[in-house]
């Protein structure tokens, strides 16, 4: 056995092993060499991990403490002032957090489900399908700033698609980024056209991994085409829907480049978002780290509630296999 | 697309690990932010420059001030023998990093602002001090101009280089076909607006998308009814936001308000100057700086451009004041190479040296004393006289406050004003302002 194969072996091995009872006794049968090579494997990750994802999260927790305005030592330690001053004092940060969850019900209720919808209708071998798969799959390739700059030109006030369609180019020209009723709305229809071709993507994926004989079975049994979906392939497309739900409300809650891109990096009224306040404190020209520390404190937390309902849940199989 | 097998890879694996990526990514995106500050994003080429030459950091990213600064360059390598290697950096990114550009490996010159908005980067021991320089061309400049390049301590740091007035515009054609007159009382602004309303004209044009141009009609509106020392005293906090003084203000400006062109949170200056060249709005307040460079930029007809003071409110004060901000160049404390460094600052605070950077630029206007420019046009011999005849300038809302409280949060204040311009809306953020600026300006002076 040459090298390259014995931990092409080992690697997934190892990995599937990890959490069962019968790891303790391998382990001990492993060789010296294949112990160096498991410490390394684990070890750069590890370190990578800590290195780039708990140390700089801890840090600005940490940092949350101080009123920092990012020059010389690190000081003031206020406790919790820059906390209260977000709770009760910024006038930008209750209309952010409405935004972050109106971000998330709309990507949960409107843009996931029809990115199902589409899913679900493009596994059913029609004609051109692959094409359809395509076209929706498309905006997926795209960098959400680049979404940014093609819906900022269709919004565009005087020059945009939107307005010459609809003939309001004069006077009474829509300003649909201008407009703090509007824009959350306009920046959410932008995004969700991403959403979409991506949840459509994942979904097909695993309606195409759901065995035939399934519903082969509930048709003999006599359901009809929405019972055989919703009682028998929903229910096995489980770690799919956990998927997508986790990456709904993660994908929401780190909205930041296309509203930057529509917005010019400046906070605009009705596009406040956490994500943008926590750069506009952060990286400007007086900054105050320990506010904007604060924030992404706040942001952190909300983000760990559905990573860690996930983890808790993908475990919880892995123990019942 | 490949077809089938892109989609029917095995399910669960993949998406599991894609997804713990996903919010690893995710949550590192949020905590590494306050790290970003820590790097510096400034230029790579200061370092192994040798002796006379030196690294000049600029903001000057446009394209007319760009050739302008490289002429300045040019002419300063010229008389000083200092090889000056540029490094330009887009303005609002230069701005919004200076912190941890000055702190990280930041050029030996960079381009700023005079007034407070140095004073604070010199509190904080970023900037070097340049009273040695001074000493040389203090004689060159107006007792004005040295106030303004002087930090909170009385030393010099900066060299302030031009200036420009915030005065309103218009189009000479635009009021002879309609027969308008100048305004020089708010009143007849009022009365101008509203026949140029009826005469199918925007009377104000106005872009607020980048946060800062409304607070120079705050600034006018407060220096025409309050006058300079409030200004100063409001912009430093020692007088309350929520004073009266403030709320009439306001007031005055809602007045305003129906004339102005609509939506402009959404509309970048740029736009706004573009409705004023197409003649579709009869009027702009901003400064010559941003109104005059875009006509230049979009070749509109310069030589119909004009401008005038903004009108008289409160006869007290009279037109005495105007917001006139001035540019002009730092050294960094972390400077490698000073004393070319000063050499350069030297001549930069020359006539000869303010005139080659104004041969190219139609729109600024030199602060030395002994400035010749003999390229000025109309507008800026215009500016030079509207700047004279001020009995104090003041530099800008965000120049003469703390910029972040007034980048973000007057800003944030004046976008909730101009879409809601209701009593209701100027009670709740004069009381929303004040409790910010307790916190911001506690914290840090």
């Amino acid at each position: 056995m040459t090298e390259t194969e014995k931990q092409a072996a080992l690697g997934p091995d190892a990995a599937s092993a990890a959490p069962t009872p019968r790891r303790r006794r391998r382990a001990l049968r492993l060789t010296k060499r294949d112990r160096v090579l498991l410490i390394v494997l684990l070890g750069i990750p590890l370190l990578a991990d800590l290195a780039f994802v708990w140390f700089p999260a801890v840090t600005s927790v940490v940092l949350s403490f101080t009123s920092w305005n990012g020059v010389g030592a690190i000081q003031p330690w206020v406790g919790t002032q820059e906390y209260k001053f977000a709770f009760t004092v910024d006038p930008q940060f209750w209309p952010a957090v409405l935004h972050n969850i109106i971000w998330v019900l709309v990507f949960g209720l409107i843009a996931t489900p029809l990115g199902m919808l589409f899913a679900v209708i493009l596994d059913r071998n029609l004609k051109g399908s692959r094409i359809y798969q395509s076209v929706f799959f498309l905006p997926v390739m795209l960098s959400l700033a680049l979404i940014g700059i093609i819906w900022e030109l269709m919004y565009s006030q005087n020059y945009g698609l939107i307005n010459t369609l609809l003939g309001r180019t004069g006077s009474d020209a829509i300003n649909w980024i201008g407009n703090p009723d509007l824009n959350l709305w306009a920046v959410l229809v932008a995004a969700s056209w991403r959403q979409v071709g991506y949840v459509m993507i994942l979904y097909l994926a695993g309606l195409k991994g759901v065995d035939a004989s399934l519903r082969e079975a509930a048709q003999i049994d006599g359901a009809n085409p929405w019972q055989t979906f919703w009682r028998v392939i929903f229910p096995v497309l489980k770690p799919i829907n956990i998927v997508i739900i986790v990456i709904t409300v993660i994908e929401s809650l780190r909205a930041y480049d296309i509203i930057y891109i529509m917005s010019h990096g400046t906070v605009l009224p009705g596009l406040e978002l956490l994500s943008m306040l926590v750069t506009q404190y952060i990286i400007g020209q007086t900054t105050r780290i320990g506010y904007g520390s604060a924030l992404a404190t706040v942001l952190l937390v909300i983000a760990l509630v559905p990573i860690i309902i996930f983890l808790v849940q993908s475990f919880r199989k892995d123990e019942k296999a | 697309m490949r077809g089938q097998s892109n989609f029917g890879a095995p399910v669960s694996g993949v998406s599991r690990r894609d997804v713990l990526k996903f919010g690893g990514a995710a949550a590192l995106s949020f905590a590494a932010v306050p790290l970003l500050a820590g790097c510096s994003s400034g230029g790579s080429s200061g370092g192994s420059s040798g002796p006379g030459s030196i690294t000049f950091g600029s903001n000057y990213s446009d394209p007319a001030p760009k050739s302008a600064f490289g002429d300045l360059t040019k002419a300063a390598t010229k008389s000083t023998g200092v090889k000056i290697d540029v490094n330009t950096v887009d303005h609002n990114t230069f701005q919004n990093n200076i912190t941890s550009y000055l702190q990280g490996t930041p050029n030996d010159l960079f381009t700023w602002f005079a007034g407070y908005r140095m004073q604070v980067f010199a509190d904080q021991g970023l900037i070097e001090p340049i009273d040695d320089v001074w000493d040389k061309i203090g004689k060159n400049f107006p007792d004005s101009a040295k106030a303004l390049s002087k930090g909170t301590d009385g030393h010099y740091y900066i060299v302030p280089i031009y200036n420009y007035p915030w005065v309103v515009f218009y189009n000479k054609s635009t009021f002879q076909e309609k027969g308008y007159e100048i305004p020089t009382t708010w009143d007849q602004m009022i009365t101008l607006c509203k026949k140029m309303q009826s005469d199918g004209l925007i009377p104000f044009a106005f872009g607020q998308q980048d946060g800062w141009p409304a607070l120079g009609t705050f600034d006018i509106i407060n220096l025409r009814l309050n006058g300079f020392e409030y200004h100063m005293k409001l912009m430093q906090h020692k007088v309350p936001w929520t004073d009266s003084k403030v709320t009439d203000v306001f007031n005055k400006w809602a007045e305003l308000m129906p004339y102005v062109q609509p939506g402009a949170t959404g509309r970048i200056w740029q736009d706004a100057v573009k409705t004023l060249e197409a003649k579709k709005a009869g009027m702009m307040f901003q400064g010559t700086n941003q109104v005059a460079a875009q006509y230049v930029t979009d070749n509109a007809d310069l030589d119909d451009l004009d401008f005038f003071v903004y009108p008289e409110i409160d006869p007290t004060w009279g037109q005495d004041y105007m917001d006139a901000p001035a540019d002009g160049f730092c050294l960094a404390k972390k400077a490698k190479n000073v004393d070319p460094a000063k050499k350069v600052l030297e001549y930069i605070g020359t006539g000869q040296a303010e005139a080659a950077y104004l041969k190219n630029d139609k729109w600024d206007v030199a602060l030395a004393n002994d400035a010749d420019v003999p390229s000025y046009n109309a507008i800026q011999k215009k500016s030079v006289e509207v700047i004279k005849a001020c009995k104090n300038v003041a530099q800008f809302l965000d120049r003469d406050s703390d910029p972040g409280f007034a980048d973000n949060t007057v800003a944030a204040a004046v976008d909730k004003f101009i879409n809601s311009p209701t009593p209701a809306t100027i009670k709740s953020i004069q009381s929303s302002l004040e409790a910010q600026a307790k916190t911001v300006f506690t914290a840090q002076h």
